[in-house]
């Protein structure tokens, strides 16, 4: 395969990577723009959604896309559960005071992760893809299930987007996001707010997790590295803005994809951090967030 | 001198109980005492600089690769290779200190984070020299302290190790140094209105903690016989901090007790269930909803308010 194709093929890789990227890391930085809570435990999150689609797809049966629109249905919804009692029972009593809630969830973490281990085992274990076919380059054949998880990848952002920006209840959110205390005087329950916030938030990642699995296996330890690259993601984006971080996903998502396929992917992740390390000393506001 | 007295009663009665305990149980006490030493560095910029790291495996694995690399290669004896080590760990700390301290808070750990997170996949890019996640095996800790058991060599170290790592913490404490460390921690920009530098005495801080986490990362790996890439992971960065909390950040025995505290707590898990992960997760999690200052900040706080 000459050059040209094999570039091709390395971006569309890395497309993929980059989309369910940008899931993840907009559901990290809805919780940290909004309740500045730094979400460690945020890539266990997504492992927990992998693995709960694993076992939705299990117990429905049927034709492959019955299983996997239900998981796709059903393990957000289950992960955002987990959140919210996480926020209810931990980080609502530490009153969501920065540097105790990263401790707190850091616990958190290792407790999700035991419990994957406990009643999901250490296999890794592959989830079928909805539907199989083949998209025939002239180099080259392509998986039209990672073509969808681009697509499906946008079209929750659009609707997270939307949701922000047109509904009521994006709103609400904006306005703690920007003054707790004028919100709550206006008589918003920001309780409630940063309970939603954080299952949304969560959700996200269950929902990247789900898309994803079917092309990488469910394992109980695969929360590590989506925790680093929307980290690194977040931050370089700009800490809490929404625009940047998808920006940043796109560009992250690409470069470490392109270096990954080319050298080594391990080079690729030193860059990537040393590269977050060094934009937080000396431009805190991100690449692209505007200085407050 | 009160206090001096106390803290050498303690380093007494954990020389007799290396002395007098089975060896399965003094190679337990001496692991204990060389994690701790790097708990006691922890807490110098924890709990009395409040500066929350979550780098600090960076520099306890450079303290292991100080040590284990000049052994390996170059055939260097251990005791030398330790100060090596300890030296590794204080310049490294120095290097992240310079650009790290520049942020505070939220981003300080952030940073510090992702350092740390480069020098492990440093560590696993250069496999081929540094053993990766396999690691190295040590010479035979025969050749410790010549002359002397494994055991007992093992015991003797780890007792320096610790007795000076305590003892010098203790001293810096009650150091100018320590009172203004301390008053970073309470209001950074009081202790500024009031001349001191806040970037130097972090920077102090850090650099001392880095020299004590390479002293023990050193220590480990020459008195177990391993070093890998996977002390430089993240899990090792939380547990000094979790070691710390447990105990009582801003003690100097604290770091001690919380170190021995999980240690046979999760020895004990072990032996009941496989999921060890759970009682580190959990300890984390009750310990800052419920006991923020854990065992010995708390007992100073119900009355024993001498416990330094």
């Amino acid at each position: 395969m000459s050059f040209g194709p094999f570039l091709l093929l390395a971006v569309m890789e890395s497309l993929v990577t980059a989309a369910t990227l940008a899931l993840t890391a907009v559901g990290l930085s809805l919780v940290f723009g909004t309740m500045r809570v730094v979400n460690v435990a945020h890539g266990e999150f997504f492992m927990l959604g992998a693995v709960l689609a694993w076992f939705v797809t299990g117990w429905v049966g049927g034709p492959e896309w019955i299983g996997f629109v239900a998981a796709l249905a059903l393990a957000p919804l289950g992960v955002a559960a987990v959140a919210t009692l996480a926020d209810r029972l931990v980080l609502k009593r530490l009153s969501y005071e920065p540097e105790a809630t990263i401790v707190a969830t850091i616990g958190l973490l290792y407790i999700l992760q035991q419990a994957a281990l406990t009643f999901y085992g250490p296999e890794a274990r592959p989830v079928e893809p909805p539907f199989n076919f083949r998209i025939q380059f002239p180099w080259f054949g392509y998986s039209g299930y990672k073509l969808f998880v681009i697509f499906a990848a946008v079209a929750v952002l659009l609707a997270v987007w939307w949701g922000l920006t047109r509904s009521k209840a994006g709103l609400v959110m904006r306005a703690t996001q920007v003054d707790r205390d004028t919100a709550r005087a206006f008589g918003i329950n920001v309780d409630r707010v940063y309970a939603g916030v954080f299952a949304l938030g969560a959700a996200l990642a269950a929902i990247a997790a789900v898309l994803i699995v079917p092309i990488q296996q469910a394992h109980y330890l695969m929360g590590g590295e989506p925790l680093l690259l929307a980290f690194i993601t977040v931050i370089v984006g700009g800490l809490g803005s929404l625009r940047g971080t998808v920006i940043a996903a796109l560009v992250i998502g690409l470069s470490d994809g392109l270096i990954a396929f080319f050298y080594s992917p391990t080079l690729a992740k030193i860059l990537a951090t040393l590269l977050v390390a060094l934009v937080l000393v000396f431009r805190p506001q991100g690449l692209f967030g505007a200085k407050t | 001198m009160k206090v001096w007295v106390a803290h050498l009663a303690v380093l007494a009665v954990l020389g007799v109980l290396l002395a007098v305990l089975p060896a399965y149980h003094a190679t337990n006490l001496a692991r204990i005492l060389t994690l701790a030493v790097f708990a006691t560095g922890y807490n110098l910029a924890f709990g009395y600089t409040g500066l929350l790291s979550l780098g600090h495996a960076l520099f306890f694995a450079a303290g292991v690769y100080g040590a284990a690399l000049p052994v390996t290669y170059w055939g260097l004896s251990p005791l030398p290779a330790i100060g090596l080590g300890c030296l590794a760990g204080g310049g490294l700390a120095a290097l992240v200190g310079l650009l790290a301290l520049r942020t505070a808070g939220v981003s300080f750990m952030i940073v510090t984070l992702m350092f740390a997170q480069a020098g492990y996949l440093t560590l696993l890019y250069f496999g081929q020299i540094t053993g990766g996640d396999e690691g190295l095996v040590m010479p035979d800790a025969t050749a410790l302290i010549p002359g002397l058991s494994p055991d007992t060599a093992r015991a003797v170290i780890a007792f320096t190790l610790f007795a000076v790592a305590l003892l010098l913490s203790l001293a810096v404490i009650r150091s100018r140094l320590g009172r203004v460390m301390v008053a970073m921690r309470e209001n950074e920009e009081r202790s500024r209105m009031l001349g001191y530098n806040p970037f130097t005495v972090k920077l102090s801080a850090l650099v001392l903690s880095g020299l004590f986490a390479g002293a023990a990362g050193a220590g480990y790996a020459l008195l177990f016989g391993y070093a890998g890439a996977s002390f430089a992971t993240i899990q090792y960065s939380i547990l000094p901090m979790l070691w710390v909390l447990m105990g009582g950040a801003g003690t100097t025995l604290g770091p001690l007790l919380g170190t021995a505290a999980m240690f046979y707590l999760v020895d004990g898990a072990a032996r009941i269930t496989t999921a060890t992960l759970l009682v580190v997760g959990v300890a984390l999690v009750l310990l800052i909803l419920f006991a923020p200052k854990g065992i010995l900040g708390t007992i100073r706080e119900r009355g024993a308010r001498w416990i330094p």
